[in-house]
């Protein structure tokens, strides 16, 4: 039988090719902590990853990932110890309604990976010089496929930039 | 979303096993055909799913080419190009567009044949030769500040939204396809995208069953590359224009110029009257100046989009000199603008 792992169970994958990975969170699995926004892969508030990569869970079919490791924000804290991502967003009061912040945290999460990777940004090639300053950039920059409709953006930013920091020591 | 059957390549079987017609579609990483399946400006009644075709998920490189397989990621094609320095150009052009999220699904094949963004394309009320031919285009008279300006027709004046062609197109990039009976061409990706004429529903010259197994960039210095995106805001926004521009100096004067404009052309646009004027001359604002006149004297706007030629000429002014003072100061550069700065 067809299946993909979700935060380290592995799931039959739904018969109907339809159904998105965000659709099949939600209706086969009542797993509601992705949220659907616009659902077409313009807000990211449905952003998860997918064997190491956050992808728009809106805008790929379940059965497009057989056989992956999908983690979603229910997969993100350990051993019932939040991710420091979910510390640094709480200390840094980084959402208003929090309708966008589990997207924004399992984008984050992936964002680190992608810094320790060296993965390149629009910004890291057009900047040469260096500081908490030119790392914020880069981090909006990043993060640009996750609006938040309060506009807490310069709080997630800073709360971002606390875990790189944290990770760096 | 309409009911389709689904079928996979995973690069075994032959493509002649598949009921490839006009009401199947082949499925990459999904980011535009699944958003238009959802809207049914697409409603294929078979889909091929590529999920399974790992073979075409690697960059080769042989002594003359790099050899791009169709399903590479634009995420992964970004990193491996940011660490060619003549491939800076693709970087930055890759870079500049979507999401990480978008880039780490999508595809390099799926990327070039992406659909347009024309609002009235995607409004399944509205009038549009492409989606529905023969129904009119509403842009005319509209808003059409996304629009257009190179290779348009009465029928049809919407954009090609890639950034990745665009630089594609700067470096002479090359698509190999194979056909369900087994055959195997190559087309120069210049020649590859129609201009709408009477038909803009089709868009290229690709075969209902031919399939993109890879795309091929020859290995050759392109100088000093500056893929340069004006758009309503800094990022994950569409190009209203955009240039991937390199070239070397060399005794004063243009040499190996490799040019294209996004966001003003209904394909990816080879400004061939453009490096005319500039290769081999020394690129002095009137020089300059006389290369975009030369081009935008085939362009033409409708209402919205009329800020295009002169923001098109203020972008080229400013890319090449830009990219010809780094080369005078750093003699026989490669790679990206911003090297070395």
């Amino acid at each position: 039988m067809a299946t993909l792992n979700l935060n380290g169970k592995d799931v039959s994958l739904p018969d109907d090719p339809r159904t998105t990975l965000l659709d099949f969170l939600h209706q086969h699995l009542s797993l509601f902590g992705t949220k659907k926004g616009c659902d077409h892969g313009q807000c990211g508030a449905c952003t998860v990853i997918a064997d190491g990569k956050r992808i728009n869970a809106c805008l790929v079919f379940a059965f497009q990932l057989e056989g992956a490791e999908v983690t979603t924000i229910e997969g993100i804290s350990e051993g019932g110890n939040l991710h420091p991502l979910q510390h640094a967003f709480i200390e840094r009061d980084a959402f208003q309604c929090g309708y966008c912040t589990s997207g924004q945290i399992c984008s984050a999460v992936s964002l680190l990976r992608e810094i320790n990777n060296e993965d390149p940004s629009a910004v890291t090639y057009s900047q040469s010089r260096d500081g908490e300053a030119a790392m914020k950039e880069d981090i909006s920059e990043r993060m640009s496929g996750n609006l938040c409709r309060c506009g807490a953006y310069p709080n997630i930013v800073d709360a971002i930039t606390d875990v790189i920091a944290l990770e760096r020591q | 979303m309409q009911p389709f059957t689904l079928h996979h390549f995973n690069g075994e079987k032959p493509l002649s096993s598949l009921p490839l017609n006009k009401t199947s579609r082949f499925l990459a990483g999904g980011t535009n055909l699944i958003d238009l399946m959802k809207l049914q400006v697409e409603t294929p009644q078979t889909l091929v799913s590529l999920a399974k075709w790992e073979k075409a998920n690697s960059i080769i490189e042989d002594d003359n080419y790099y050899h791009i397989g169709a399903m590479v990621s634009n995420s992964d094609l970004a990193k491996f190009a940011h660490s060619q320095p003549r491939l800076s150009i693709l970087a930055q052009a890759l870079l500049s567009g979507a999401t990480v999220q978008l880039r780490n699904r999508a595809t390099t094949a799926g990327n070039l044949l992406q659909r347009t963004r024309c609002y009235y394309f995607y409004d399944t009320t509205k009038a549009c030769n492409k989606r529905e031919p023969g129904t009119g285009c509403s842009a005319f008279g509209s808003m059409n500040r996304i629009h257009a300006i190179f290779g348009t027709s009465e029928h049809c004046i919407a954009t090609h939204p890639s950034d990745m062609a665009v630089a594609m197109i700067a470096l002479d990039a090359q698509v190999n396809t194979q056909r369900a009976n087994g055959n195997t061409r190559q087309i120069a990706l210049r020649d590859l995208y129609h201009e709408p004429g009477d038909t803009p529903h089709i868009e290229t010259q690709l075969d209902e069953d031919e399939l993109i197994t890879h795309v091929s960039i020859k290995k050759k210095p392109n100088g000093t590359q500056y893929y340069h995106k004006v758009r309503d805001r800094s990022s994950y926004a569409f190009a209203l224009v955009s240039l991937a521009a390199g070239f070397k100096i060399d005794d004063g004067r243009v040499k190996d110029l490799t040019l294209a404009f996004g966001g003003v052309g209904t394909k990816p646009w080879h400004p061939h009257k453009a490096i005319g004027v500039l290769e081999g001359a020394e690129p002095t604002p009137d020089v300059i100046s006389q290369a975009a006149e030369a081009e935008l004297s085939s362009a033409k706007t409708y209402g919205s989009n009329d800020f295009k030629p002169e923001l098109l000429r203020r972008t080229l002014t400013k890319v090449l000199l830009e990219i010809a003072e780094h080369q005078v100061k750093y003699p026989g550069h490669e790679g990206a603008l911003y090297d070395n700065a």
